[in-house]
């Protein structure tokens, strides 16, 4: 049982820290099995997963305790079938009421990365998790050699609709780096541009750096990922070249960090399905 | 009560509507092609009047509106740009729009077309049809047409490929 502890442990901490680095790094995604219902009622089915290639699931699952399911009425709903498999994680929403639901994940915080008298490197959270009571101000030693401090926030998340889509519950909160949905992301069309935005605490996240990549990667020799950078409005449009499922993922740094952090950056992840006209 | 009262007030348009433009009539066929598949299930297929703002007049949407609970309309997203052009929006089933799904063979459209068409104003349109079937393919098939329609242009014609035959807008002599 220990083994299997911290085995958990640190797939926990590997997902952290592939949130946190977005290039070059393993993707998390949450994948729906469809976006566009009809019906009074529909299911879909979700397979959520930590991997390089989209949207195939080979290195780890996503932990789905952290999943937060948005009704179109903004009522938090409870995931159905949760199952963790070995490279993917799956669950079901049923959707009951007309309109769009969001279902995501996120988090934000502080680390610290500084060095100690050895010139050891330390970081704060540490990897396993913090201890119990554990804050910056105890845990970093003042005046700490080399000392960075980051706020971070990460999201992760999709979208799907039942009937008429709906963007009650695609406000901001006005935290974090989070996505402006100006074309609505379960109305997406092969061929036609889509326009989003990017805030970063409320605020036009601006030259944030964006790469969209399509689906069924493994069945071509390159990514073909198309690269975009916010404007100074924090808006950017994509014409979307196929029909298919497309991983988006955002990134963005600046020095208006809240204290004691001195770098602020903001992660963002979605998947969309494009459909062909 | 409502639904009846919208039924009778149907009833009552469609027969003035009939009554004064008796003259003038067109009418659509759709054909469905037999197709020779192992599991054949009949099409859902939509019919709409697109103006040049994507602005849609919905004809007709045949499809199991009978089913238990309304299951008949899980599939209704499969007709991607009908549902994206106002399937959606709808209170299904609609008096007048809503029928059966279809055998093979050639259907005529049995909503007052002559009168739907004279209601919009002038312009260029395209009389769109779009097809999906289960465990088979989706198609979807336009008719440009200019109104006030010229019953010179009649008839105009186009044909699927797979899940649609041949669909004709033509004059009733």
């Amino acid at each position: 049982m220990p083994r299997k502890t911290s085995f958990s442990v640190a797939i926990a901490a590997l997902t952290l820290l592939t949130i946190t680095s977005a290039a070059n790094a393993h993707r998390v995604w949450i994948k729906p099995s469809k976006t566009v219902l009809s019906g009074e009622k529909n299911y879909v089915t979700f397979d959520a997963a930590v991997s390089n290639t989209l949207f195939v699931p080979e290195h780890f699952p996503f932990r789905t305790d952290g999943i937060v399911a948005t009704a179109p009425d903004g009522n938090q709903l409870s995931l159905e079938n949760v199952a963790q498999g070995k490279y993917r994680s799956t669950f079901d929403l049923a959707l009951t009421q007309e309109g769009t639901y969001r279902i995501g994940s996120s988090s934000a915080g502080i680390r610290a990365f500084w060095e100690d008298k050895e010139g050891k490197r330390k970081m704060w959270p540490p990897r396993r998790g913090k201890a119990k009571g554990d804050t910056f101000e105890t845990a970093v030693p003042k005046n700490a050699k080399n000392l960075r401090v980051t706020y971070s926030s990460r999201k992760v998340e999709t979208f799907v609709t039942l009937g008429q889509p709906t963007t009650k519950n695609l406000q901001p909160t006005n935290k974090g780096l989070e996505l402006i949905t100006l074309s609505h992301p379960n109305d997406l069309f092969a061929t036609e541009a889509a326009r989003f935005k990017f805030l970063i605490d409320g605020e036009p996240a601006v030259n944030a750096e964006i790469e969209i990549v399509p689906g069924a990667m493994r069945y071509r020799n390159a990514a073909e990922s198309i690269t975009l950078k916010t404007d100074n409005n924090g808006e950017f449009s994509i014409i979307w070249p196929n029909a298919g499922m497309y991983f988006l993922e955002a990134s963005y740094k600046d020095n208006k960090a809240p204290a004691p952090a001195t770098v602020r950056q903001g992660n963002y992840a979605a998947t969309f399905e494009v459909l062909p006209l | 009560m409502l639904k009846h009262i919208f039924t009778l007030f149907t009833l009552v348009s469609v027969a003035i509507a009939a009554n004064t433009y008796a003259q003038s009539d067109v009418q659509l066929e759709i054909n469905i092609p037999r197709l020779t598949v192992a599991e054949y299930h009949k099409p859902y297929v939509a019919i709409w009047l697109e103006d040049t703002q994507r602005k849609a007049t919905q004809i007709a949407i045949w499809y199991d509106f009978e089913m238990e609970n309304h299951k008949g309309e899980e599939w209704l997203a499969d007709l991607r740009q009908w549902w994206r052009r106002g399937g959606r929006k709808l209170a299904l089933p609609v008096d007048g729009i809503t029928g059966a799904t279809k055998a093979p063979g050639t259907h005529l459209v049995t909503v007052d077309l002559a009168s739907l068409l004279k209601q919009q104003p002038a312009g260029k349109y395209k009389l769109r049809i779009e097809a999906a079937r289960e465990v088979g393919g989706r198609e979807l098939i336009q008719l440009p047409i200019t109104l006030p329609l010229n019953t010179k242009a009649l008839p105009i014609k186009a044909t699927g490929k797979r899940e649609l035959g041949l669909i004709t807008l033509s004059a009733v002599k």
